[in-house]
């Protein structure tokens, strides 16, 4: 029977203490009953001799020194999961909230997960087609890949999103099982509304389970919400052996909660108030991707993070891309001239595309043509710096080969429907469509042989 | 009877003992129930402070922690080699075999087998003088690298014993040495040494050979030495671990210490198979059979992660000291400083600037001035080389760790983002990138290259330096205006930046370039820019010269000559003078 404390010495926002308390150990879930009857759950975050600092997933509103009551559980934070969670939606920190019922659990996980061993992964090679001629000819997903994609208040990541997880032929042949796992961290509740009627719609809502914490749902929880995620999706793919898309929005939010809860038990900040630990934190969600060898699944994460001020080098985005397998950026100059999806392809990356295209994944050509797309597009900025300056009429005959390239490039290639669902063959054709825009002697990325192959053919047509 | 205490406190990877535990300075201890590996990083009287290197979760105040009464220390031995570590040298393929999938904590798993037998030739005699560093028996660790054991640093003495050639593990004692104070010490094939304190040596010599890694950019224009130190700097996505991976590959090293400190774990999972089935093309042996790699990935403790580079410099070391030239790729040394601010920040120290604590300086300086080319205890020559990446907030070099490794460093290879932007590979920018290495070397590749090589090589750079400074005045009003020689000077800055700096990893012959191609190639530029200077003197306007097709040939060398036939160059040398006598007959 497990001892029940009375009251608390202390409530400093998120976080509370308590005193004399007897076998409390680290990171362990303890919970709390109000007088009139309200529950929560809290994490030990900090413990000295027999005085805990508690951080409460729900917000301490409610709470007062004398009317809690406080058990400790022994144990740190579970989830229960079940091949049903499949097509339910939970808060989040994984209770459900769609009035189903509860679920079956027929397994309960710790929610911090174990690193993977380097030695067990197995290294990812196989692409997945999105339809969207940017990502897949230039910046391909790999599965088992993290790819995030850094935007701005504003630009449309939710419909590339929604976009990626629709056309994602993910299951490769159809007898693959495949399912999303959805995690909202601090977000509108229109957003929110957006993705489940997406997915409704898309006839994919039997196959995505769903984690909520609304912006203007407890701060901490969010702190609990891609951990929970996390090892719902490890769960189904590592044990179900399904392939999981884990679609994590927004880590903005997350880290800002970090910084919350962190500023609130007096730590040392370090860039911009945000601790010192936040490269370890983002780490340990983003390294949860990957493949098992051996192993039948895999969890390819797209995380979305909203650059505040769209500003690539603020911690947040800086630190994902330093662990991420690359990024898609998303660019507002571009947005505001009303293409979509709206990406800068300069910045954006993946780099285990690579080891995922070419001969016997998607096309011989495929590396060159992206090489050479990515190095005439560089020069595409010159000759509009140029332009600006001296003006578009005086520049030189190739200088505006350049510059019409560029146009063509923006609207025709990056450019499509949200709807429009391009093969990768489509893809890289168009890319060779541009490429011949451009005197074949400037073509210098791509290997001659491939070039003779491609250059001409189809320019008779 | 080992010394324990009691927790007192946790806080994410550090826990307090109370009371005077008697404990010492980085001393390893074993932390609760689960018996976590820890270490002391501070005392007081009241209170000991540890930093453990796994996970915390559990550990409740009351718990026993254990001191071994060892410094955190590593095990030397043979089985080093084609092995995948983590920070503090636990082998991840035994882990994986005991916990499976993902690594659990307080495995207590041995650092290197200790079952395995060895076939053991030993090469001392009962009666002969030993000191620390004497080389008393080979082993054949791979396929490409003989294990050589020594005397550890700290002993010396007369050999009263030995055992015959044969199979033997680690801990079967090899030799029993009588000390000066009539100790009988038994010496077996393994040995641990502290991993925060350099392995001793006779003396360092100054830097004289290259470490040559096969990359144009690199060998050509900013070389670094064996035994020398440089920093990779870039930002995200520019190409350090590509740079890193090329020099692991293919650098005329004989051992490389791959440190993965808190980066992907798919590129550990990378390296470990794609240096599992590439070959080294100096001795046709996997590159995995001279590699040993430290993987402590971003998700693993963040303590360990702090170590993991003095474990990969320890390795080295060791292997130094039998005579081999090791050469370490730190990636990178940014999250080791990160580790550094974390654990500085939970022990509440004062932060100094952007919340790095006031001793990375120092700290940095103590990492890289463990590189050297090095005379043994044994007398032996072997060399340590450190080519630490750095990951720069936002692309930043003014940033705290960029400034202070640069101070320590003497070749700077910063990554560039733009050129990244444009794929051109290996992004590192010339201008903004030094080797202080190169006045050092002049005499070797004077004797080994050529007479002409350094002289060629700042011709080079002189030509990108002057395009530089031309496209400054492009920028503004466009390149039609310039007079024909100085469109000339851009014309060829082009044809050396993407002829010779830029080289294609994915290419089977531009992959590894040896240093004659690389010679022969830069005269071939500067021969043909010579000519085309005589024929635009001649008043040839450029676009004359534009009209051959020799541009593009010139380029396409990196492809089209393979390593192993320099003779094809007499070729480009008669194609530059035909055209040379086209262009006049066309002209005249």
């Amino acid at each position: 029977m497990p001892i029940e404390y009375l009251g608390l010495s202390e409530i400093n926002g998120p976080l509370v203490v308590l005193e004399d308390v007897k076998n409390a150990s680290y990171d362990e879930i303890v919970e709390f009953r109000m007088d009139h009857g309200e529950r929560k759950l809290g994490r030990i975050v900090e413990i000295y001799e027999d005085r805990a600092v508690i951080q409460v997933f729900e917000g301490t509103e409610n709470m007062s020194l004398q009317n809690t009551h406080t058990k400790l559980t022994g144990r740190p934070m579970e989830v229960d999961l079940s091949p049903d969670i499949l097509g339910r939606t939970f808060n989040g920190i994984g209770e459900v909230i769609d009035g189903l019922g509860p679920i079956m659990p027929e397994a309960r996980l710790n929610i911090n997960g174990l690193p993977l061993n380097p030695v067990t992964r197995e290294y990812p090679r196989n692409y997945i087609c999105t339809g969207i001629s940017a990502i897949d000819g230039l910046t391909t997903l790999i599965r088992g890949q993290k790819l995030p994609i850094f935007s701005g208040n504003g630009l449309p990541h939710d419909q590339l999103a929604a976009q990626i997880v629709q056309q994602a032929s993910l299951g490769g042949s159809g007898d693959e099982k495949f399912a999303i796992v959805f995690a909202a961290m601090g977000v509108k509740y229109d957003v929110a509304e957006f993705f489940r009627r997406t997915f409704e719609e898309s006839g994919v809502s039997d196959h995505v389970v769903m984690y909520l914490n609304l912006a203007n749902d407890p701060v901490v929880e969010r702190l609990i919400t891609p951990k929970v995620a996390l090892t719902a999706a490890e769960y189904l793919a590592f044990e179900q052996g399904m392939h999981i898309l884990v679609i994590l929005t927004d880590i903005t939010s997350f880290a800002e909660a970090m910084r919350e809860v962190s500023s609130s038990k007096g730590e040392i900040p370090s860039r911009k108030g945000y601790p010192g630990y936040l490269y370890s934190e983002l780490a340990t969600l983003y390294e949860r991707a990957g493949i098992v060898r051996g192993g039948e699944g895999s969890v390819t994460q797209i995380p979305i993070l909203t650059m505040p001020n769209d500003d690539i080098t603020h911690p947040i985005p800086d630190l994902t891309g330093y662990i991420t397998e690359g990024q898609i950026v998303l660019d507002r100059t571009m947005h505001g001239q009303a293409i979509y999806p709206p990406i800068n392809v300069l910045p954006s990356l993946s780099r285990l595309m690579k080891d995922g295209i070419g001969k016997g994944y998607t096309r011989e050509d495929h590396q060159d043509v992206a090489n050479q797309l990515f190095s005439c597009y560089a020069k595409v900025g010159d000759a509009r710096a140029l332009a600006s300056v001296i003006g578009e009429d005086e520049l030189s005959p190739l200088d505006k080969k350049y510059l019409e390239f560029g146009n063509a490039f923006e609207h025709d290639f990056v450019g499509q429907g949200p709807n429009e669902n391009r093969t990768i063959l489509e893809t890289l054709d168009k890319g060779w469509e541009l490429l011949r825009m451009i005197p074949r002697e400037e073509l210098d990325r791509i290997d001659t042989k491939i070039l003779e192959r491609y250059y001409p053919a189809e320019s008779k047509e | 009877m080992a010394k324990t205490a009691t927790i007192y406190g946790v806080n994410g990877p550090v826990i307090y003992l109370k009371g005077d535990t008697g404990f010492q300075m980085a001393e390893m201890v074993y932390a609760g129930k689960e018996r976590l590996v820890g270490e002391v990083i501070s005392l007081k009287k009241d209170m000991t402070t540890v930093q453990v290197f796994e996970e915390t979760t559990g550990l409740m105040p009351g718990e026993t922690v254990k001191a071994t009464g060892d410094a955190i220390s590593v095990t030397l031995g043979p089985g080093i080699l084609h092995n995948i570590f983590d920070g503090i040298e636990r082998p991840l393929g035994e882990i994986a075999k005991m916990s499976g999938k993902y690594i659990s904590r307080g495995m207590s798993v041995d650092a290197l087998d200790r079952h395995k037998k060895w076939s053991t030739h030993v090469v001392v005699k009962a009666g002969e003088e030993v000191h620390g560093g004497t080389i008393i028996a080979e082993v054949p660790e791979t396929s490409s690298i003989v294990h050589k054991s020594m005397i550890p640093p700290d002993l010396s003495g007369v050999i009263v014993q030995t055992v015959p050639d044969g199979d033997y593990t680690i801990e079967e004692p090899i030799v029993v040495v009588r000390t000066g104070d009539g100790r009988e010490v038994p010496v077996c094939l393994a040995q641990k040494w502290p991993i925060r304190i350099p392995r001793p040596v006779e003396k360092r010599y100054p830097a004289s050979k290259p470490l040559l890694t096969g990359q144009r950019i690199l060998d050509t224009l900013f070389p670094i030495a064996k035994g020398g130190t440089a920093a990779v700097p870039g930002g995200f996505g520019t190409g350090k671990t590509m740079t890193q991976h090329q020099i692991a590959k293919w650098s005329n090293a004989d051992i490389i210490v791959y440190i993965g400190c808190g980066e992907r774990g798919n590129e550990m999972t990378q390296v470990l198979e794609e240096f599992g089935e590439l070959t080294d093309p100096r001795t046709g042996n996997l590159l995995m059979d001279r590699t040993a790699l430290i993987a402590n990935t971003s998700n693993m403790p963040v303590a360990a992660r702090e170590a993991s580079i003095y474990t990969g410099v320890t390795l080295a070391e060791y292997y130094r000291d039998m005579g081999y030239d090791v050469a370490i790729m730190a990636d990178s040394t940014s999250r080791w400083a990160e580790a550094l601010r974390e654990l500085s920040g939970r022990l509440e120290e004062m932060p100094a600037e952007e919340g790095f604590p006031a001793y990375l300086a120092s700290r940095l300086s103590a990492f890289y001035e463990r590189a050297g080319d090095m005379q043994n205890l044994n007398g032996t020559e072997g060399s340590v080389s450190i080519i630490g990446a750095v990951s720069p907030q936002g692309g930043d070099f003014s940033e705290p760790v960029t400034q202070n490794t640069k101070r320590f460093v003497r070749c700077f290879w910063g990554l560039d983002k733009s050129l990244a932007y444009a794929r051109h590979f290996p992004a590192i920018h010339w201008l903004t990138s030094y080797s202080e290495y190169l006045s050092d070397l002049a005499f070797w590749y004077k004797e080994e290259v050529s007479p002409k090589f350094v002289d060629d090589r700042n011709q080079i750079l002189a030509i990108l330096n002057k395009e530089s400074s031309l496209m400054e005045i492009v920028k503004l009003i466009g390149s039609d205006v310039l007079p024909d020689d100085q469109k000339l000077v851009l014309e060829i800055a082009r044809v050396v930046r993407l002829g010779f700096l830029q080289q294609n990893a994915f290419h089977p012959e531009d992959t590894c370039v040896p240093m004659r191609k690389q010679f022969l190639m830069m005269e071939i530029i500067l021969y043909f820019y010579q000519k085309c200077r005589e024929l635009v003197a001649m008043g040839m306007p450029m676009s004359v010269l534009k009209s051959e097709d020799i541009f593009e040939k010139i380029i396409s060398i990196k492809y089209d000559v393979p390593n192993n036939q320099p003779e094809l160059f007499d070729a480009y040398k008669k194609r530059v003078d035909d055209f040379y006598q086209n262009v006049l007959k066309k002209n005249a």
